[in-house]
């Protein structure tokens, strides 16, 4: 019989359910976000509780084992969001306990393999996000972004942003998983809410956005046709750097 | 802002600007400071790609396309009947500031036609470069085009307030210059970047000693070629380039395919391809110089003074040095290691790292990521097996071409048939 922890989709709650599993020292253990779990006959499901107490004890543990970067491609990879992806960071974890030595690039362990493929697939995504952010200026002053990134990056991009636009406030909004990076010339804080999706609507451009905004979207299409040089077209490397999925959110391919 | 006045400036001076090739944003070390717009000290960033396929980082413009010059090769040309504009240096500072705050770009790269003088127009550009320092605390990045035959005092000055500087050679020869651009002297070209070199070396040196010296260029200086235009070889391109390389330091040279712009007789006519092909090889023996410790004495000489277009200069030099050949892998030294085909410079530190634990097989080569479809027949490993035994240099590039697909292959098989830009003479 399987053990299957339940987890709630915390990085502080996954982080819990591992310590859970050293605590008890539990085997045959899966680790499951609630909203992928499914009841079933055989398996015993058991809800941890997110405690940051424990969630911190884990994660200071590893920092004695493995280095920062190590400790940083565990979160990566957790962000990812893949539906199995809690057993691969178990399996890391509990062999970089188990060893003397850091196991952080034993390629030859299949998993271990995957983890450091996942993490560098959130990599450009995170990559793509800091130049595909499109922001526009609203009528109550702030530099406004939706996207819907392939993987839940936005905690990654947060320092880009606060560094590069320190003197104006800004909002990127994750419209899949529902919240956003808001920042207040001060700090950078993640905010819930709802966004309708008619924000976007070119009907609606105006109940939102200023006219001049509708300008230097138009200038900026202007510029993106004028610096191309037809002569040298090339559309297969054009859509391989900036796949057809990201096209709604680029003022330059939206006509 | 006059939108619509601006919107039709825009067009015309974004048109102009398309054939400089140069849109790296890296390789700066400006910080945000004091809580202002801006930071250039990442790595470059394309926010968007051209449906040509080339990135675009900067917001690419010239401050005018008026000139005083007449060069056959330039779409700006006193003589070519175009629509004029001219920016104000407000309106470039209002474009780059809202570009930037929107993430379309990571700053500027300014250039201009020559009107007036040289002085003149270098004052210019500065003036914009030196607003968004100063006035709108702006650090992403600048670039800005050093104006052939500008006085060292702007040259200084322009420094101050750009990350990088360049001034394009575009014709590889001073006779095609002679040719193509009668007005221009290869003296007025060199002063600038003379100056600039100078005050990067001075500036490294006042930094080692002084805390605060204020940043000179940290991006450094690039230059462009067109290739094709004037009836140049391979071997005239990148002796040209090796020597700007080493007496100015250069961080970049670009090659850029001549895109024919005019009827002029004394150029490819409207309707020639672009030379992608030849562009490319260039630009892999550019590579080869700078990454691989190749002498261009070597890839270009008088017996070779052109590149295969076929395979790669790399595997050309190979295949007429086989007595080079097989190099041991679990023993040569790194230079010998990056001459070998199918062998890059990641590749060949993976090798060196590797062959300390064990001596290396076929199969290890191949985990590494050694292409072995290449490498195979100019290397021996832990192995009794050596595949370019007895072969000679015909039989190997055929058995090499063979394995591999070109990204090239259809413009191989049909642009190189229609036209032989290696052999193109101007007529």
């Amino acid at each position: 019989m399987n053990t299957i922890l339940i987890y709630d989709g915390s990085f502080n709650g996954l982080l819990s359910a591992i310590f859970n599993v050293f605590e008890l020292r539990l085997t045959n253990v899966r680790i499951k976000r609630r909203e992928y779990s499914q009841q079933n006959f055989f398996d015993a499901e058991e809800e941890i509780i997110t405690d940051t107490e424990k969630a911190k004890r884990v994660w200071m543990g590893l920092s004695k084992k493995i280095s920062q970067q190590g400790r940083q491609k565990i979160y990566k990879v957790f962000l990812s969001e893949i539906p199995t992806i809690e057993n691969a960071i178990l399996h890391f974890i509990k062999r970089t306990f188990s060893s003397e030595v850091s196991i952080e690039n034993d390629y030859s362990d299949p998993i271990i393999l995957e983890i450091d493929k996942v993490s560098k697939k959130v990599d450009r995504e995170k990559h793509r996000m800091d130049a595909f952010v499109r922001f526009r200026l609203t009528n109550d002053g702030i530099y406004f972004a939706t996207i819907e990134p392939d993987f839940n990056v936005l905690p990654l991009n947060s320092e880009h942003f606060k560094k590069r636009y320190a003197d104006q406030k800004w909002l990127i909004y994750d419209l899949k998983r529902k919240y956003g990076i808001y920042y207040n010339l001060q700090n950078v804080a993640i905010v819930e809410l709802e966004i309708s999706s008619e924000v976007n609507s070119s009907t609606k451009a105006l109940t939102y956005f200023t006219v001049d905004e509708i300008n230097f979207q138009e200038l900026w299409r202007i510029y993106f046709k004028n610096s191309n040089i037809p002569s040298r077209k090339n559309m297969r490397l054009h859509i391989k750097h900036i796949p057809k999925r990201y096209w709604k959110y680029l003022p330059e391919k939206r006509f | 802002m006059d939108f619509d006045r601006i919107k039709e400036k825009l067009s015309i001076l974004a048109d102009a600007a398309k054939y400089d090739v140069s849109c790296s944003s890296s390789g700066s070390k400006r910080q945000n400071k004091n809580n202002g717009l801006g930071n250039s000290s990442g790595m470059g960033i394309c926010h968007s790609y051209t449906e040509d396929g080339r990135c675009v980082s900067l917001l690419k413009i010239l401050l005018t396309n008026h000139c005083i010059f007449d060069c056959a090769y330039c779409v700006t040309r006193k003589s070519n009947d175009i629509k004029r504009a001219a920016f104000k240096v407000q309106e470039v500072v209002d474009l780059t500031i809202n570009f930037y705050r929107r993430n379309y770009i990571e700053g500027l790269f300014l250039s201009s036609g020559i009107f007036k003088n040289a002085d003149y127009t270098m004052e210019r550009l500065i003036a914009v470069a030196k607003k968004l320092r100063e006035e709108e605390n702006f650090n992403g990045y600048i670039h800005l085009k050093s104006i052939p035959g500008a006085s060292d005092e702007l040259m200084r000055e322009a420094g101050l307030y750009a990350d990088r500087l360049s001034v394009n050679i575009e014709i590889p020869t001073e006779k095609g210059l002679k040719l193509l651009a009668p007005d221009k002297n290869r003296k007025d070209f060199i002063k600038p970047m003379e100056k600039v070199k100078n005050e990067i070396i001075q500036y490294k040196n006042e930094k080692s000693l002084l805390k605060k010296v204020p940043l000179y260029a940290p991006a450094g200086q690039s230059t462009q070629m067109i290739v094709g235009a004037s009836g140049e070889s391979d071997a005239e391109i990148m002796y040209t380039s090796a020597f700007f390389y080493k007496s100015f330091n250069l961080k970049r040279v670009y090659y850029s395919g001549y895109v024919p712009i005019s009827h002029d007789n004394r150029l490819p006519g409207i309707g020639t391809p672009v030379p992608f092909i030849r562009e490319n090889r260039l630009y892999q023996t550019d590579w080869l110089l700078r990454f691989y410790e190749f002498d261009v004495r070597e890839l270009l000489n008088k017996e070779h003074p052109n590149l295969e277009s076929d395979i790669d200069p790399k595997l050309s030099w190979a295949l007429r040095n086989l007595d080079q050949f097989p190099v041991d892998i679990n023993k040569a030294d790194m230079q010998m290691l990056l001459r070998v085909p199918g062998l890059g410079v990641k590749s060949v530190h993976k090798v060196i790292a590797a062959r300390k634990y064990r001596k290396l097989n076929w199969e290890n080569l191949k985990s590494i990521g050694v292409l072995l479809n290449r490498a195979k027949y100019f290397i021996t490993c832990d192995s009794r097996i050596f595949e370019g035994k007895d072969r000679t240099a015909a039989q190997l590039k055929g058995l090499i071409m063979n394995s591999s697909k070109s990204k090239f292959r259809n413009e191989l098989n049909t642009q190189l048939n229609l036209f032989d830009h290696q052999n193109f003479q101007p007529t």
